[in-house]
């Protein structure tokens, strides 16, 4: 197992769509392992990307179960070729990013989604997803069309009234 | 030896104050690090977190702030480092307009472990029924429970919503 060096904005690679994953084999599985290895070892981040690494291939692992202030989810997700079928809602939150370090900033997410994806064997899978963890998934797969939280910001001073409120 | 220093300017809002002020810095080697530059009511309000070499940045601003006539304040050698402190809590605040409602809303909150990192407000409505609009973002230092607590507090009228902020890692 082998940490993997993040690579940093302005690096070009970040910049850049990936590629479709079509070889599901035992150097896909090493892979992901290093991926894992190498998000675990990073100050607490839910996911990573592989272009995130310079793997310019459609692949990502999100895992917002270990949160302080647990949220709903799906446990570990490893998701190949991934796409989102379905949105719906729109709710801002604060994001950061492992290749913009020391800067957190606000973004609009889809409140809910479907997401479609291979597992490490190929196989198809589609569930949905909300709050916290559909926000971590859609980072994450911004990645893969060199998409980053930085494209998305929205300034504070345009204000939305969030939904989820605790009323006085 | 570079040093960095709090540029604040205010004067009468017009078109092309922050390209002209930031082309006199920029011309003479002054890095700009956070700022802050908005309009507020007709006015135009700047603070700029600056670095540059030792030298007069009132005598370098001083005609560009008589042709724009605008008021210069400088703070030299502030703080280098400004590690940005993440908001855990974002609260939203309005209701009819009337003196006194940011001074009550931020003693309560305050009491309950309410840092501030930033708040704004602006005044909405009409002119015989104003609005006033504040949002906060900050640190709940006693958690957001005891926010949402002491905000029972708060006068009728006035409407409050306390949302946490779980910031994305990713």
């Amino acid at each position: 197992m082998t940490v993997l060096d993040i690579l940093q904005y302005p690096d070009e690679r970040l910049k850049q769509s990936s590629k479709t994953v079509e070889i599901f084999d035992q150097t896909l599985k090493d892979f992901v392992t290093d991926l894992e290895e190498t998000r675990l070892a990073g100050p607490g981040a839910v996911g990573i990307a592989a272009p995130q690494v310079g793997c310019a291939r459609r692949l990502v692992i999100v895992d917002v179960s270990q949160l302080k202030k647990p949220v709903d989810n799906h446990g570990y997700l490893l998701l190949i070729n991934p796409e989102i079928t379905k949105w719906q809602g729109m709710e801002k939150g604060r994001e950061g990013c492992l290749s913009v370090p020391d800067y957190t900033g606000n973004v609009i997410r889809a409140e809910s989604i479907r997401i479609r994806f291979q597992n490490i064997e190929g196989e198809w899978i589609e569930f949905d997803s909300g709050g916290y963890e559909a926000r971590a998934i859609q980072h994450e797969l911004d990645h893969l069309d060199g998409m980053l939280f930085l494209d998305r910001l929205v300034s504070r001073r345009s204000d939305l009234f969030t939904r989820k409120t605790y009323k006085k | 030896m570079k040093k960095w220093s709090l540029i604040t300017l205010v004067g009468a809002d017009q078109a092309g104050i922050v390209a002209q002020v930031t082309q006199i810095l920029a011309a003479d080697d002054c890095e700009l690090g956070e700022t802050s530059m908005v309009r507020m009511g007709g006015s135009f309000s700047m603070m700029l977190r600056v670095r540059h070499d030792d030298m007069d940045l009132g005598a370098l601003l001083k005609g560009i702030c008589e042709s724009l006539n605008l008021h210069l304040h400088v703070d030299e050698d502030v703080a280098s480092n400004c590690e940005e402190t993440d908001p855990d809590v974002n609260i939203t605040v309005y209701g009819a307009d009337r003196s006194g409602i940011v001074a009550e809303v931020t003693a309560i909150l305050a009491d309950a472990g309410l840092n501030i990192i930033d708040l704004e407000t602006a005044v909405a409505g009409t002119a015989d029924k104003p609005i006033y609009i504040m949002t906060i973002e900050g640190q709940a230092l006693q958690g957001v429970d005891a926010l949402t607590e002491a905000a029972k507090k708060i006068s009728k009228g006035i409407e409050l919503n306390i949302v946490p902020i779980q910031t994305l890692r990713a």
